[in-house]
């Protein structure tokens, strides 16, 4: 049938319910490379990037809503990095602006590499996703939807229609190593968030384990020990021990990229240092 | 394999793409189909940005571009710059700054900074680096890079300013 360019979710939905074997491909940053490589063949595919209402955002009360086709550039819109800063900070490390404008929040989620960008962060903010096929609409919570390395909880069928997320109030941090800024697959990455109202600070962390995960020891630990009422500045001895807690939480492994032992003791360098980065933080 | 035909509209041209199948990137069309072979091919990956063009006026890889979903798309490649007799002005401040070794990365430096000034003629030293951190330059000739976008930007904010004040 070879490439059916999608106009609305509606009919993306009939042609995957028809031919449920369709490749799905939205920005194509990950899907095109396996196909130059031979090892991804694309006899039948159906293209998302044209589909308006997937590049959509909207404040709903005290949650945000993106379409899954918005891409990290639009991530970058400052009225969104007012809001979810550490998703605009995580959008703007993927890739180089070329990767920027064609890679999309939900392609990040359907690829579900443990290295993925913006899931520490989404994982770190119990992010909701609407998954939606010809019969059924449905609710995933982030930490079902990734279900291993590179394989999610998608049925034939379905695609990622929106992501939804709590505003929360309070800084944030998305921090990530790799051997240079730009073109980086993070070797090791970590978001924090800090929600005031529910006073809990919240940790997700990617590239240290199969899924990324929320290090929930930690966040208990640092979440009582936290002064609510002015975030000055922790002892050295808790910022030491959260430190701590988020590196014992992971189980890293060695690749290319990076040996677990280097993992390990990096992301306990991001976990101080977006701590620090938080404290200092102005309180909004 | 599927094979089927399908147009393409590369800087202002519609081309007739026959007899591609469904897997062939956007590059691998313009340079083996097309016979348009300034964009280059290094890395297929993403990685190198050489083989950059715009599409709907956004700087994108055009080896992880799906050439058949590229259909009704605006693309604009290195052949888009300028003119059959006069180079563009990035192109001209890429030669007057010597700013081109090997030559491989420059076909997508040129798209990437052309559509950085027309964006923003006057970028500060960050904005231009950033602009252009997709595209690798293998002989590190960064330096005489940078140079060239100050000239171009240059060049481009003196115009500005003469057209201003007629």
């Amino acid at each position: 049938m070879g490439v059916i360019i999608a106009k609305s979710v509606n009919e993306a939905c009939a042609v995957l319910a028809e031919n449920p074997a369709t490749t799905v491909l939205a920005g194509g940053t990950d899907l095109m490379v396996q196909a130059n490589r031979g090892t991804q063949s694309l006899e039948s595919v159906l293209d998302l990037s044209r589909i308006p209402e997937l590049k959509k955002w909207a404040l709903e009360g005290s949650e945000i809503v993106f379409g899954a086709g918005i891409s990290y550039t639009d991530l970058a819109d400052p009225q969104i990095a007012a809001l979810v800063p550490a998703l605009t900070q995580a959008a703007r490390t993927v890739g180089s602006p070329q990767i920027r404008n064609a890679g999309t929040l939900g392609g990040n989620l359907a690829t579900a590499s443990p290295a993925g960008d913006t899931i520490p962060v989404l994982v770190a903010m119990d992010a909701v996703l609407q998954l939606k096929s010809s019969t059924e609409n449905r609710e995933v919570a982030i930490a079902d939807f990734i279900t291993g390395v590179k394989t999610n909880a998608l049925q034939a069928g379905e695609i990622i229609q929106s992501i939804t997320m709590p505003v929360f109030q309070g800084p944030q941090e998305f921090l990530k190593v790799g051997t240079r800024n730009a073109m980086v697959i993070s070797v090791v990455s970590l978001a924090l968030v800090t929600d005031y109202s529910g006073r809990k600070l919240r940790v997700g962390v990617g590239s240290v384990s199969p899924v990324p995960f929320r290090a929930t020891e930690a966040e208990e630990f640092i979440s009582k020990e936290f002064d609510w009422e002015t975030n000055s500045s922790l002892s050295e001895k808790v910022i030491n021990k959260f430190s701590e807690l988020v590196a014992d939480a992971t189980k890293p492994i060695d690749d290319h990229r990076g040996t677990a032992e280097y993992r390990k003791h990096a992301v306990g360098v991001l976990a101080k240092r977006a701590l620090e980065r938080v404290c200092a933080g102005e309180r909004l | 394999m599927t094979s089927e035909v399908y147009t393409l509209t590369v800087n202002g041209n519609d081309y007739q793409v026959v007899d591609g199948h469904s897997s062939e990137s956007l590059l691998w069309v313009l340079r083996e189909r097309l016979e348009l072979s300034g964009s280059k091919n290094a890395c297929e990956e993403g990685e190198c940005g050489s083989c950059t063009v715009l599409l709907d006026g956004e700087i994108v890889c055009s080896c992880l571009v799906l050439a058949a979903s590229a259909v009704g798309r605006e693309i604009t490649t290195i052949e888009g710059l300028g003119s059959e007799d006069e180079i563009s002005d990035v192109q001209k401040a890429f030669v007057d700054a010597g700013a081109v070794q090997c030559g491989f990365c420059t076909p997508g430096l040129l798209v990437a900074i052309d559509q950085l000034l027309n964006s923003n003629p006057d970028p500060d030293d960050l904005t231009v680096r950033e602009a252009i951190s997709g595209n690798l330059c293998r002989c590190t000739g960064y330096g005489r890079i940078l140079e060239a976008v100050r000239i171009a930007s240059n060049n481009r904010t003196a115009q500005n300013e003469e057209e201003k004040s007629k």
